[in-house]
C-alpha cells in the first residue's frame, strides 16, 4: 500500500465514517473527525509507520485533511 | 515534608442545567451532555463574588478540620477568573478570614459572619492560574508548609461572568460554571502525606486557551483536548514510576474537571477503570481551577483516604500548564 492508502485506512478505522475523496478537505469541517477522534488518530498514526510524534507537533492543523497528514508523515518518516 | 488535613468546598445555589442553557445559547441539552458529560452547573448571584466564593470555601475547610484562622501561616488562592488585574484576590480572602487586618468588617455574603480580630497578617499569595492552579497551588503548599506552617489553599472561580461576555460561544459557553474549593496542607500530620509531585508548563501553547481582559474566553478545543490526552496520562506515570506504584494500585485519581470524555480517555491510557476517577462534573460543569479541590472534598466526604493507599491529584490547563501530585492515606 502507499502512504496514502495507508492514511486512509488509520483514518476510516478511527473515524468510522465515510472519509471525504478530495485529500484537501478538512476532516473536522467535514465531521470526519471531532476533538476526541483526533488523539487516537495520532495515536494510530504512530503505531501505524513506527514513528513518534512529538508533543510541539500535536496541534491539530498538521492533522487537518489527509493531503497534510501525509505531508507530516513524510517527513517524519524521512 | 507535608501532610493533606482536609478539604472544603462552595457552591452557589443557582443551579443552571443544561435545557436553561441550551435555550440561550441556541443548541440541543443532549448534545451538551454527549460533549462534555455535564448536565448542570451552578451560577453565583450578581453580588456574589470571586472572594465571597474563596471565604465560604475556605470557612468550609477551617470548619471540617477544626483549624482556626491564627494557626494558618500562609494562604494561597488560585484563580483565573479575578475580577481586577490587581489586587488579586489572596489578600482580601484573607483579611475576610481574620488572617489579616484588624478592623470589623462588614462582610455581606451569604454564610460569612462579620468578624473582629487582632491583626496578624498572615502572607497571601495569589496564583493566578486556570485549571491546574489548584495542582500548582497544592505542590506549593507542599514546599512552603515546613517553612510556613499550615498552608491553606483556596481555588476560586466566577467563570459565569466570563462566558457571559458577547459574542457569546456556545462551544465554551456550556463546559464552565462557578465555584471554590479549599484544603490545607500542614507540615506535621493529617489525612494523607503528600508525595513525589510534577509539575509542566508550556508557553508556546499560550494562545489557544486565553482570558484577556474585559474579552471573552477563547479556546481551541482540538488544542486542548490533543495536548491534555496526551501530558496527562504521561505525568501521572511519571508521579507513579517515580513512586514504584502501578496505576492499578492507586486507589482514586481526582483530576481537574474538565470534561468527562477527556477523564475516561486518560482513565484508559492508563488502563484504570474510569469509576476509580472521581466526577461531579456532570452536577457542576468545570469549575477551571476550583474542580479539583471540589471534587477532592466530595470525595474525601464519601471515599477518602485509607491508610497506606495512593490517590493521585492531576491537572492540565491554560498556560499550558499541568502536572500530577501523589499522596498517601495515613493510618
Amino acid at each position: 500500500m502507499t502512504t496514502e492508502e495507508r492514511i486512509l485506512t488509520v483514518v476510516k478505522q478511527v473515524a468510522q465514517k465515510p472519509v471525504p475523496s478530495d485529500p484537501e478537505e478538512s476532516l473536522f469541517e467535514s465531521g470526519v473527525l471531532d476533538s476526541f477522534a483526533l488523539p487516537d488518530m495520532v495515536s494510530a498514526l504512530e503505531k501505524e509507520f513506527g514513528i513518534k510524534v512529538p508533543d510541539s507537533d500535536l496541534h491539530p492543523r498538521k492533522f487537518d485533511s489527509l493531503a497534510r497528514i501525509a505531508d507530516y508523515i513524510s517527513v517524519r518518516v524521512a | 515534608m507535608a501532610f493533606l488535613r482536609g478539604f472544603g468546598s462552595y457552591l452557589p445555589a443557582r443551579v443552571v442545567d443544561n435545557a436553561e442553557l441550551a435555550a440561550r445559547l441556541g443548541c440541543e441539552a443532549g448534545w451538551i451532555t454527549s460533549v462534555s458529560g455535564i448536565e448542570q452547573r451552578r451560577y453565583a448571584a450578581e453580588a456574589e463574588t470571586l472572594v465571597d466564593l474563596a471565604v465560604n470555601a475556605a470557612n468550609d475547610c477551617l470548619s471540617r478540620t477544626s483549624i482556626k484562622a491564627g494557626e494558618i501561616g500562609l494562604v494561597l488562592v488560585s484563580s483565573g477568573s479575578s475580577e481586577r488585574r490587581f489586587p488579586g484576590p489572596a489578600a482580601e480572602v484573607a483579611a475576610r478570614l481574620g488572617m489579616g487586618g484588624g478592623s470589623l468588617i462588614n462582610v455581606p455574603a451569604i454564610n460569612v459572619p462579620a468578624i473582629n480580630v487582632p491583626a496578624i497578617n498572615v502572607p497571601a499569595i495569589d496564583i493566578p492560574m486556570a485549571s491546574a492552579g489548584s495542582l500548582f497551588g497544592m505542590a506549593l503548599a507542599a514546599q512552603l508548609a515546613p517553612s510556613c506552617g499550615a498552608v491553606l489553599l483556596i481555588a476560586a472561580e466566577k467563570m459565569s461572568t466570563v462566558i457571559a461576555r458577547e459574542p457569546l460561544d456556545k462551544n465554551t459557553a456550556i463546559l464552565f460554571g462557578d465555584g471554590a474549593g479549599a484544603c490545607v496542607i500542614d507540615p506535621d500530620h493529617g489525612l494523607a502525606k503528600i508525595g513525589h509531585w510534577r509539575l509542566h508548563s508550556d508557553g508556546s501553547f499560550a494562545q489557544d486557551l486565553r482570558l484577556e481582559f474585559g474579552e471573552p474566553l477563547h479556546m481551541d478545543g482540538r488544542v486542548v483536548i490533543l495536548q491534555a490526552s496526551r501530558k496527562l496520562p504521561a505525568v501521572i506515570r511519571e508521579v507513579l514510576e517515580h513512586a514504584q506504584q502501578p496505576a492499578s494500585a492507586t486507589s482514586a485519581f481526582i483530576m481537574h474537571q474538565a470534561n468527562q470524555n477527556l477523564i475516561v480517555r486518560v482513565a484508559q491510557a492508563l488502563e484504570v477503570a474510569p469509576e476509580k476517577f472521581y466526577s461531579n462534573i456532570a452536577r457542576y460543569g468545570n469549575t477551571s481551577s476550583a474542580s479539583m479541590l471540589i471534587a477532592a472534598a466530595e470525595w474525601n466526604d464519601r471515599a477518602g483516604f485509607r491508610a497506606g493507599e495512593p490517590v493521585v491529584f492531576a491537572g492540565f490547563g491554560a498556560g499550558f500548564h499541568w502536572g500530577a501530585l501523589l499522596a498517601t492515606g495515613v493510618g
